[in-house]
């Protein structure tokens, strides 16, 4: 008798817990998508022009600030924000994004020694973005760019290459 | 395992949690519990989903007129398993309450109110009225037209009763002039995740401290009959119920999208107000009594059920619990049943389809679909020369487009059209100086923007867009009707061509009365330009 009493409370008890943990499942999977998984892309926004190639002077990087439309979670934004456009030949210019690759400070350029600079650890670029001091862990981000016509044009914001 | 049973030891030793869950699960309830009594545990439990899907609907919801709409249709159609999470919160609320009710009526036919469970249930007409506090806070969140104008209406109902009625609507943020918006919402958004939760896992704490206080009401035959402990077989079958009703909510979660209609759009008078389905019967009863009477259905009647809710433990004050010794309590049930299912089935059998088909996102296909209103907009939008930076009503040089997704009201517009970098700081745009009723026109066209029909609407001819501003200009919808908007005293427009010429309708507008005796309509004496706009634009209105 002790022993059917026993396994009907073992039945309970594994219906009780196998059931409270699929509802728990069924719960927190697309809890964890819904939190975890980044939301639909949206079409990519158009190339934003931010300035005439020939106005820049070769090897003299330059903050270009422009106004870009990207999407903010549920909204569509318009925003103002900044590159600094390097030309580096007659044919080439790079554009980059204007946060230092260590822990996002705006960096600045230095014209005395030439390198880009950035306040918060002391982290130095040249000015083709490679690191040459500080706790930088790669070279700074580069962002779509192309000419046309003269005017340097910018990629759909998150099109970074990097 | 013994590391399992370390660790629960150690638990134990600091805090004493093993022995207050195995008190709790150890409760004596009565030989004759069983099925019946699994309602409250189901009523918990689906609170307890509420309280899950609503703290993760909040993770992603803007909680303010302009934004919520859009950030409920991004949940719902841009994050991956959003819909499901708002189909649970949605449909979750409607079961909550069918089970609250279906636990109240349990309890009712079994007599556990009487001596001396009274205060039991009491809370749990509390916990019943703040349910439907949720429902009622919770609908207008989406923001869209049904929210809106369901809010609309439960709003002029609660401030309609006199002298406490002004201090209701304050309270919930009616303006002056009757209209909700931004204080409204965020009063009902304050009390739907504020207020309403604590307040509800309180009263259940107490509620269930009072059930354990008197012990699950026992039968008669209890008497002679051993007692029985609550884990593991009446757990068992509450978890049993519980999982059938989850089943249930899962299934529409995943299978019934959960509404969410246009943007709320205060200047849409075609769309029919219905609220949520468990507050038909009260919209139904408001048929019956008209004029001086309606607070008798709108307030008085709601509040007195209320009190007799409140008052059953003292007004049942019979020894009898057995039902079939309960003819009278018995019979009270079968009449509230009765009277609520022919409410609401008479509310749903009035309710016309055409709120189904406001509830889509469908939005005019070409100019002729549009309402004077809107028409005598795109003339607006021209006069203005709006299209100088939104050409096309598509944006260049940061001039956003005006197609895509609008999500502003018309009241919102209309500020930023006054003063425009008052809610959009650094904007370019010039403030434009019309009036108000213009504005609204010019937001009224605006809100039926998108990519698809901005070019149908936009090559609206410029004698139709003329002839809409005189007739708006003129206030001809206080009397008339065009595609379905204005008001029915005078006769409705579409298809006057047909009826009649160009020229009487000029004859017409000169002299009504000579033409139609009897008409109380005033003879307008326009400019040429005007009245050729006008009549030609009207003989030219669709059937």
């Amino acid at each position: 008798m002790a022993e059917v009493q026993s396994d009907r409370r073992t039945f309970f008890l594994s219906f009780i817990y196998g059931i409270w943990g699929i509802i728990t499942a069924a719960i927190a999977v697309p809890a964890s998508a819904y939190l975890l998984f980044p939301p639909r892309a949206k079409k990519a926004g158009k190339w934003v022009e931010v300035g005439d190639f020939a106005s820049l002077k070769t090897k003299q990087p330059e903050e270009v600030v422009y106004r870009r439309t990207r999407v903010d979670g549920w909204k569509v934004i318009t925003e103002k924000t900044s590159t600094w456009l390097v030309k580096m030949s007659d044919s080439e210019v790079v554009a980059f994004a204007p946060q230092c690759t260590h822990l996002g400070c705006a960096y600045h350029y230095d014209d005395t020694s030439k390198d880009f600079l950035c306040p918060c650890h002391t982290s130095a670029f040249s000015i083709d973005g490679k690191v040459l001091t500080g706790p930088a862990p790669r070279p700074l981000d580069r962002l779509n760019v192309k000419l046309e016509n003269g005017k340097v044009l910018l990629g759909p914001a998150g099109s970074s290459n990097v | 395992m013994s590391k399992i049973r370390d660790a629960v030891d150690w638990i134990e030793h600091r805090t004493g949690l093993e022995t207050a869950v195995t008190e709790f699960l150890q409760e004596d309830i009565p030989n004759s519990s069983g099925w019946h009594q699994v309602l409250g545990s189901v009523a918990m439990f689906s609170f307890m989903v509420q309280f899950v899907t609503g703290i993760l609907l909040a993770f992603n919801y803007a909680p303010t007129p302009g934004d919520a709409w859009n950030s409920v249709r991004y949940i719902m159609s841009e994050l991956t398993g959003g819909a499901i999470i708002r189909g649970l919160h949605h449909w979750g609320a409607s079961i909550m309450i069918i089970i609250v009710v279906m636990h109240m009526l349990q309890v009712f036919i079994w007599g556990a109110y009487k001596k001396p469970r009274e205060a039991t249930w009491i809370v749990g007409c509390v916990l019943l009225l703040i349910t439907m506090v949720f429902g009622l806070t919770g609908y207008l969140l989406p923001w869209d037209n049904r929210a809106y104008w369901g809010t609309v209406v439960t709003t002029q109902i609660a401030s309609s009763p006199p002298v406490v009625g002004s201090y209701v609507a304050r309270l919930m943020g009616v303006g002056a002039e009757g209209g909700i918006g931004v204080v409204t919402f965020a009063r009902f958004y304050a009390m739907h995740v504020l207020l309403l939760p604590p307040l509800t896992i309180i009263l259940i704490g107490v509620h269930v401290y009072l059930v354990r206080k008197h012990g699950v009401m026992p039968t008669l035959e209890d008497a002679n009959k051993p007692k029985r402990k609550f884990f593991p077989e009446q757990v068992f079958k509450d978890t049993i119920a519980i999982f059938v009703v989850f089943c249930v909510l899962f299934a529409l979660a995943v299978v019934a999208r959960a509404p969410l209609g246009r943007l709320a759009d205060p200047t849409d008078t075609n769309y029919i107000p219905r609220p949520e389905w468990y507050f038909l019967f009260l919209f139904q009863s408001l048929k019956f009594f008209e004029g001086p009477l309606e607070i008798v259905g709108a307030v008085i009647l709601p509040n007195l059920a209320i009190l007799a809710l409140f008052l059953v433990p003292f007004i049942d004050r019979g020894k009898f619990v057995k039902y079939t010794q309960r003819p009278i309590a018995l019979s009270v049930v079968a009449i509230a049943a009765l009277g609520w299912a022919g409410l609401t089935a008479a509310a749903v059998a009035s309710t016309p389809k055409s709120v189904e088909s406001a509830e889509d996102i469908a939005e005019p296909a070409t100019w002729q679909d549009l309402t004077p209103e809107e028409v005598a907009g795109i003339g607006y939008f021209r006069q203005e020369k709006c299209d100088g930076c939104h050409p096309g009503a598509k944006g260049v040089n940061g001039a956003p487009d005006l197609t895509k997704g609008v999500h502003k009201t018309a009241a919102q517009m209309i500020e930023h059209f006054r003063q425009p970098s008052e809610l959009v700081p650094g904007s370019a745009m010039p403030a434009i100086t019309l009036s108000t009723g213009q504005l609204n026109a010019l937001a009224a066209f605006l809100l039926k923007l998108n990519e698809k029909n901005v070019d149908a609407l936009q090559s609206a001819p410029q004698f139709v867009v003329d002839g809409a501003m005189v007739y708006q200009k003129n206030q001809c919808s206080f009397c008339h009707q065009v595609n379905g908007s204005g008001m029915k005293n005078g006769p409705a427009l579409n298809g006057v061509g047909q009826r009649r010429t160009k020229q009487w309708l000029i004859d017409h507008f000169q002299d009504p009365a000579k033409l139609s005796p009897g008409s109380t309509m005033p003879p307008y004496k326009f400019a040429a330009k005007d009245m050729d706009s006008i009549t030609t634009w009207l003989m030219g209105i669709p059937r």
